[in-house]
């Protein structure tokens, strides 16, 4: 009985463990072997550190890197003030038979794949776009202004491309805060900014952070948007993962910028967790 | 006497339906006062007015001689206690007593000292850095009074506290509230479905109905001479004849209910003799086989079809000879009248004093 039992578990659990190991685990581990790889002088693979070393010498490497971390946060925390006041909406204020019909809208554009929303934005603000073409047509701009490849706009994709993973969570956790505990900050004097500060936020936290998690690995493993909507001048790391992958053919170095990424990733979601008194198992939940 | 709140002819309407229809009243300084009615009659409606939660849609309300319109609740003197109490998780004991106090700007070393005044006077010494889900239901509620109480209110407000407590720790809470109240001073409205809470806790009740004050009185008062069918069925037990007057002299009637028997009765005002009429008779108002030698007694006999033993609060169900109608009849627990069995046949006597008279006319329900 109790063998039958282990059997069943293991044959339903088989497709997972065939899918972890064979597509995450193994490229994984070769990937680590690759990047602790060289080619000498003498066209031979030796074992060394130095596609790390590399990075730290090359002040473009390891500049991109901060850029890409500092920028990751900052869009982190843009797509959690955006996404706030809309979860609260969604969940407090609207009457609760429009809840699902807002989520739903939501989710539409989700349902595009990723690209075509990018390309979405670039018809909108290349400098032959919708909104140039509008605002010379009004005689606001003289001449049409080349809106794509800036930074800004590059922000403003990712928080875009971010928002549902944001909300989900927070609707989520803003569904089980009662709104009497609201109420009762009110009557006891709070105004609306320490209801925000002592009340909600403290009670949505699981959520935001859980939301966090994801929008920041998902913008600092982001290359779609960076690439096109920031052009040459985006500099995220990404690229210079892609760059050595498929531009310089060494995928040696391209898999030691893969594992730093990850390194750097994890580090940044282990501080945070660390300075919000959040733990993982909770955080999942 | 001062007075605390005025409620002046408020009235409040969610589209077409009418929760709350012209509600006045006035609760003096250091008053405990109630309301009471069924669920869905507009109470907690009109308590959120007071608040400052809802607005009214016509009328007013002042707190101490202020007017309180559009004036938010974070600005009004009042408090209210949430009736699943709302403490705020997040916090502990202390922070959220203190809560009220910061938002006030008190200075540090104040707020440390009324915290700590208030947990004692709630009985809660070195409870501060307690955990809310640390605490018994008990507890919580009176934490959540310390709460409210800490900013001194005008007007305290508590809606159902007792509701989601358990029967004996009810009991315990009613008297703990009301020597509470006595101790603080402080202003009571408390509203509540429960006719035993009010009644215990109360200096004065008003009874609601759909949205409109039945009665304002005090519970010894509403229970002895209610002014409305409504009243006399919602507060304590009743039982309802419905009949026909014979016969009226000054302020007794002659009373020939629709079940056969005739009685005499006290009347409050003059009845047209044929008007039809609802007669209501407390349990405890009817003696169980009754002194021979005792005048003025309505006597007629009853089949007991079951008896409700409930320790001191034990009544006789029964019914008339040739009737159906149930009867409430109290029991007393003296051990007198444990030969009554079931089906027994036994005569009831009820003083003509004690019966309530209505005209149908003046039923408003």
């Amino acid at each position: 009985m109790k063998n039958q039992k282990r059997w069943g578990l293991f044959f339903f659990l088989s497709p997972v463990l065939l899918w972890l190991v064979l597509l995450i685990v193994l490229p994984q581990i070769d990937l680590l072997v690759m990047s602790f790889r060289l080619e000498n002088d003498e066209g031979r693979m030796v074992w060394s550190l130095s596609n790390y070393f590399n990075f730290f010498d090359e002040p473009i490497y390891w500049l991109t890197f901060v850029r890409t971390a500092i920028y990751s946060i900052l869009v982190t925390f843009l797509t959690f003030v955006v996404a706030l006041p809309v979860a609260f909406y969604i969940t407090k204020v609207v009457a609760p038979k429009f809840q699902g019909f807002l989520l739903v809208l939501l989710l539409l554009p989700f349902w595009v794949s990723e690209l075509v929303r990018v390309y979405g934005w670039m018809i909108l603000l290349r400098e032959s776009g919708v909104i140039n073409h509008f605002l010379t047509k009004m005689g606001i701009l003289g001449q049409p202004v080349e809106m794509l490849y800036r930074d800004s706009t590059m922000i403003l994709g990712l928080v875009y491309t971010s928002m549902l993973f944001m909300v989900v969570p927070i609707v989520s956790v803003l569904e089980s805060l009662d709104d009497s505990l609201v109420e009762a900050a009110y009557d006891l004097g709070a105004n609306m900014w320490t209801i925000l500060f002592k009340i909600i936020i403290p009670h949505a936290t699981p959520g935001i952070v859980s939301g966090s998690i994801v929008v920041f690995m998902l913008t600092l493993g982001n290359y779609l948007t960076p690439n096109l909507m920031g052009g040459k001048n985006s500099l995220w790391f990404t690229e210079q993962i892609y760059n050595q992958f498929i531009a310089s053919f060494n995928w040696n170095q391209g898999s030691a910028f893969g594992f730093l990424l990850l390194v750097l990733s994890s580090i940044i979601v282990w501080l945070g967790l660390k300075l919000t008194r959040q733990n993982l198992k909770k955080v999942v939940q | 006497m001062q007075i605390d709140l005025s409620v002046k002819n408020v009235t409040k309407k969610f589209e077409d339906f009418i929760a709350v229809d012209n509600v006045a009243f006035e609760v003096p300084d250091g008053q405990f006062f109630s309301i009471l009615g069924p669920s869905g009659c507009g109470k907690t409606t009109l308590l959120r007015m007071i608040a400052g939660l809802t607005e009214p849609t016509e009328g007013s309300i002042e707190i101490r001689g202020q007017s309180m319109l559009g004036i938010p609740p974070n600005k009004r003197p009042v408090n209210l206690i949430f009736q699943h109490l709302a403490l705020f998780p997040m916090m502990n004991v202390g922070e959220n007593i203190a809560f009220g106090l910061k938002r006030r700007g008190d200075r540090k070393a104040a707020i440390k000292e009324k915290v700590g005044t208030i947990l004692e006077r709630v009985d809660l010494i070195g409870f501060g850095d307690k955990k809310i889900d640390q605490l018994s239901g008990g507890q919580k509620q009176r934490v959540a009074i310390a709460r409210c109480l800490v900013l001194e209110p005008a007007v305290l407000l508590l809606d159902e506290p007792l509701g989601a407590l358990d029967l004996k720790l009810r009991e315990q809470m009613k008297v703990e509230l009301k020597k509470l109240q006595a101790k603080v001073g402080t202003t009571f409205v408390y509203i509540t479905h429960d006719q035993s809470e009010a009644l215990v806790m109360s200096d004065h009740v008003a009874v609601m109905n759909r949205g409109v004050f039945e009665q304002i009185d005090t519970p010894q008062v509403l229970y002895n001479s209610p002014e409305t069918p409504f009243v006399a069925q919602f507060v304590g037990d009743n039982n309802a004849w419905s009949g026909r007057v014979r016969e009226c002299k000054d302020t007794r009637a002659e009373i020939e209910t629709t079940e056969g028997p005739v009685f005499l009765t006290t009347v409050g005002e003059y009845l047209q003799p044929g008007a039809e009429v609802d007669l209501f008779l407390r349990p405890e108002a009817m003696l169980i086989q009754p002194d021979p030698s005792l005048s003025d007694l309505n006597r007629f006999e009853v089949i007991v079809k079951d008896i409700l033993f409930d320790g001191a609060n034990s009544r006789l169900l029964a019914h008339p000879l040739d009737a159906d109608t149930e009867l409430l009849i109290a029991l007393p627990q003296t051990r007198q009248f444990d030969y009554i069995k079931k089906n027994d046949k036994i005569e009831i006597g009820w003083d003509q004093q004690s019966g309530i008279c209505f005209s149908r006319s003046q039923k408003k329900s």
